[in-house]
């Protein structure tokens, strides 16, 4: 076992360990906390993979992103944020049965696709893998298409705030 | 190498060829050159600290026209020092119905969070931390992790001014987030790159200050707002938060947000001069990499100066004041430079560099007239409406609704 090996066995250890803390923790302040390391723990495996530019991402996003959760699960929910009654549903058989099916059916899924006998392909040093990360974003032949799509949704979401926020008659008074 | 010429890059090399001669394996030799490099930076970025209170203090002082510490040491140099020997001794104190973990994690994830800085910023040519592909990126995502530092804090202490403390501070540095992203991809359209080496080596003509001075003034504000300092340091309004999202730490615990606070003013500054002041480059950098750093030094200190002269000069913004000049002026502003610049970028790409930067310092130079001008244009609007509801009503109003009277 090399270096490499070690670091992804630990950081998946510490991203599954977390990610059953998010769903169990009783307060809810907690939970969010766990989910930031859960994401930590998937930005180190991005590392591992020499995809610097996604494990950067994940952090500014997740965990910028995270903060304000926390804001609002602090404002919007009961002062202590600690709930005192049962944590399993009433339906949780159902629930689980669901669950492992769906975990079946990716796992099937998964099982059939080639990518995990595939050798990985050693980047050569001076390989800048954002540059074609950009042009593939832009170019026809690559996803410009889902690119420019997802950006009119996400606009179309920022203008959306931004109606609904907006105080009309406060305004036309000045 | 030559020792007088690059004693950092002298050391190390030397460091490294006697781990090899010890005979460890070579991956091993590089883990252990990086622990000791992340160990030496890291120490020697915070005793730098004691250093910049007494400066910031010394300046300050002067700014009020007063001596400043001068009672330790020549020119009051201990004086940090004493005062570091003192909160060591004090006594720790945890409140009453706070969360043990988040509440003694924060104040290590803020310092943390300023030293992680430090490891891309190339100090000279051969002295850098690591050229990361996706530097800029990296500081930035660090900033969120000094968010979080300050969420825990606030929400740890069980205090309910340290936890308005911690939302307003945090809505601030997101909002800033925003232009501050913006204006620092200017340089990225620049240079072509991410990696901050990179972008100090594409100043080797010419200053990113000089072609693009509009993103060199936004990112100058967002950065203030982003280390709090004042006028943006109405997160530790003493008169409405008694003190921030720090009021229930004592002793070192408060004493790491402090370093935290100083080290991040600095870093912010370093950054600056090394996306626009050209970092490490100036005569005979190249050859004499040793200058290089007293170069990025001198420059930090220059923005240092300017952040402290903030600092000890302007009053504290009012909250709505902020987010208008964040969300108003700072962001349009920082969207339409990025259009404009790489409309010129694309216009001007078969000329040569002298008239590419010409026209890159004329459409900033534009852009802030015009954002300039559209600013006076709300004001003078803002207040003849102003005028005509005092005139015209004759009533007195007593409303608390903001943004009209200024």
């Amino acid at each position: 076992m090399n270096g490499l090996q070690l670091v992804f066995l630990l950081a998946a250890l510490v991203s599954l360990f977390s990610a059953v803390m998010v769903v169990s923790a009783r307060r809810m302040m907690h939970a969010a906390l766990w989910l930031v390391l859960t994401l930590m723990g998937v930005a180190v495996i991005f590392v591992t993979l020499q995809s610097s530019f996604f494990a950067v991402v994940q952090v500014l996003v997740y965990v910028g992103a995270i903060a304000i959760l926390i804001i609002f699960s602090v404002m919007l929910t009961r002062r202590v944020m600690e709930d005192q009654g049962d944590q399993v549903l009433p339906g949780w058989r159902a629930a689980a049965l669901v669950a492992v099916l769906l975990f079946a059916v990716i796992v099937g899924f998964l099982a059939l696709w080639q990518g995990f006998s595939a050798m990985l392909v050693e980047l050569p040093s001076d390989a800048d893998n954002l540059l074609e990360l950009g042009k593939a974003l832009v170019s026809p032949q690559g996803y410009v298409l889902p690119f420019e799509l997802a950006s009119v949704l996400l606009v179309a979401a920022l203008i959306g705030a931004i109606t609904i926020a907006v105080d009309l008659k406060e305004d036309q008074r000045g | 190498m030559d020792f007088l010429r690059d004693p950092i890059g002298f050391v190390i090399q030397w460091y490294v060829g006697w781990l090899g001669e010890l005979g460890l394996p070579s991956s091993w030799v590089d883990v252990m050159a990086k622990l000791t490099g992340a160990l030496v930076l890291a120490t020697g970025a915070m005793l730098f600290v004691v250093f910049l209170i007494w400066y910031e203090r010394k300046l300050i002082g002067r700014i009020q026209d007063r001596f400043g510490p001068n009672r330790v040491g020549p020119w009051g140099l201990l004086q940090p020092v004493a005062d570091m020997l003192k909160i060591f001794t004090k006594e720790y104190i945890t409140p009453i119905g706070a969360d043990k973990i988040t509440y003694n994690l924060a104040p290590i994830l803020a310092v943390a969070a300023v030293l992680l800085l430090w490891s891309v910023l190339p100090l000279s040519v051969t002295v850098v931390g690591s050229d990361l592909n996706v530097g800029l990126l990296f500081l930035i995502a660090i900033g969120g992790l000094g968010e979080m530092s300050y969420i825990l804090a606030g929400w740890g202490s069980n205090n309910k001014y340290a936890l308005l403390g911690a939302f307003r501070l945090v809505a601030q540095l997101i909002s800033y987030e925003v232009p501050l992203v913006l204006s620092a991809l200017i340089p990225v359209m620049l240079a072509g790159t991410l990696s901050v080496t990179g972008i100090v080596q594409a100043q080797q003509g010419v200053w990113f200050i000089v072609a693009a001075p509009a993103a060199a003034l936004i990112f100058f504000i967002a950065s203030i707002a982003e280390i709090g300092r004042s006028p943006f340091d109405l997160i530790e309004a003493e008169s409405e938060l008694v003190a921030g999202y720090n009021i229930e730490y004592s002793g070192l615990k408060f004493g790491m947000f402090f370093v935290a606070e100083f080290l991040h003013a600095f870093t912010v500054s370093l950054i600056f001069a090394t996306v626009f002041l050209g970092g490490w480059q100036g005569p005979g950098a190249e050859e004499i990499p040793v200058l290089g750093f007293v170069y990025l030094m001198v420059k930090t200190f220059v923005v240092y100066f300017v952040t402290v002269l903030f600092r000890g000069t302007l009053p504290r913004f009012r909250i709505d004041q902020m987010m208008n000049l964040n969300w108003k002026v700072l962001t349009p502003l920082s969207l339409a430079l990025i259009i404009a610049m790489a409309i010129v970028g694309g216009v001007t790409r078969e000329l040569p560099v002298f008239w590419q930067v010409i026209g890159f310092l004329l459409v900033n130079l534009l852009l802030l007239w015009a954002a300039d001008h559209l600013m006076r244009l709300a004001q003078r609007r803002k207040t003849k409406i102003n005028l005509a509801m005092q005139t015209g009503s004759g009533v007195l109003t007593t409303s608390t609704k903001h943004g009209t009277g200024e």
